[in-house]
């Protein structure tokens, strides 16, 4: 319970609100920038591709929020969904 | 062979050209040669804060133009010997200058000179690129506010994509009474933000106002918290080591009791 209100008394702080505000509105402005994202795409894509085919076709990638574990914040998300066509059989080696 | 700096920040309002004035005032008294340059064209300011305005004949387009000398556009500072002010164009825009004439005027003052400030205008256009293209580092001026905090991560990052890795962050108008009071976000939590170092903290005080009205560059002023800031900013660019000064809290009750008796 003290912790509770501590912390409750603690966010309430304008200056912690405003640093948390402040970070989630960074990343978005750092990180959505369309080359950013095509760089971290690219080297994702290439070490994903040493292990497995994939669709190039039907990928889907983008950064976006989602509410954090306790619910109390939105944090930002990367969401991929990578189509597997083939593991590559490696497994033995 | 001049060091080109420009003060820039992204948000209007947080003390470019206040800043500009003060630290070329304060490396000028440490005797270096200084010229401060306003590249806010359309928007001439710097004249007006330095109490210069009076003195102003030609300007910044008129040197990139060829109309007339550098000589002969740039105005003596008579209280701060070595130090010149090149005024910006009030009745022409951003794009009446280009980067790569900036680039050429600042490598051709350098022989001449020990500092060259540029005063750079808010925003990201042509007049912040311009005022980019010939410097050599970078003074990012911001106040503890999630908008000034904001605009200066991109301008951090746009400095970075120009090349000028050099920059440090100035965080102007500080209130240490909000800050106790957690009211203010921190200068820690700043430079954790924004990733970048700091050169100067400089607190919130009336003395920049009454200053500024009269004229003067604050530095003059060796009662006021600012003045004594920007001071220190001066011996830091010049590579010294100066801890940050411990800011007095002049808005809280005792503070102002203080102030009053202080008089």
């Amino acid at each position: 319970m003290m912790d509770f209100i501590n912390k409750f008394f603690a966010k309430n702080k304008s200056k912690d609100v405003a640093k948390d505000r402040l970070k989630l509105v960074l990343m978005g402005d750092r990180g959505v920038s369309p080359e950013f994202l095509d760089m971290v795409k690219g080297e994702i894509m290439q070490v994903l591709s040493k292990y497995m085919d994939i669709n190039d076709d039907e990928l889907e990638f983008k950064l976006t929020k989602t509410d954090n574990e306790d619910g109390t914040a939105e944090v930002p998300a990367l969401i991929a969904n990578i189509p597997i066509k083939n593991m590559k059989g490696n497994r033995g080696k | 062979m001049a060091e080109v700096i420009v003060v820039t920040s992204g948000k209007g309002g947080v003390g470019k050209t206040t800043t500009t004035s003060n630290i070329g005032a304060a490396l000028a008294s440490l005797g270096k040669k200084v010229i401060l340059i306003d590249t806010d064209i359309g928007l001439r300011n710097l004249d007006l804060v330095m109490g210069l305005e009076n003195r102003v004949v030609f300007n910044l387009v008129d040197v990139v133009e060829g109309n007339c000398k550098i000589k002969s556009a740039a105005i003596k500072d008579k209280r701060f010997p070595g130090l010149s002010l090149l005024p910006a164009a009030q009745t022409k825009d951003k794009d009446a200058v280009n980067e790569e004439q900036m680039k050429k005027l600042c490598d051709e003052l350098r022989d001449s000179y020990d500092y060259i400030l540029l005063d750079c205008p808010a925003g990201i256009e042509q007049g912040f690129k311009n005022a980019v293209a010939g410097a050599d580092r970078a003074i990012v001026v911001t106040t503890p506010e999630v908008s000034a905090v904001r605009d200066a991560d991109k301008i951090i990052g746009m400095l970075n994509a120009y090349g000028i890795t050099d920059h440090k962050l100035l965080v102007n108008r500080v209130r240490v009474d909000m800050v106790k009071r957690g009211d203010m976000i921190t200068l820690e939590d700043m430079i954790d933000i924004l990733g970048i170092k700091l050169i100067g903290v400089v607190p919130d005080d009336e003395e920049i106002i009454i200053s500024t009205n009269r004229g003067e560059p604050v530095i003059l002023n060796n009662k006021s918290q600012a003045g004594i800031a920007y001071s220190n900013i001066a011996h830091r660019i010049l590579g010294e080591e100066i801890p940050l000064m411990e800011l007095k809290d002049g808005n809280s009750f005792f503070g102002k009791l203080k102030k009053l008796f202080s008089r």
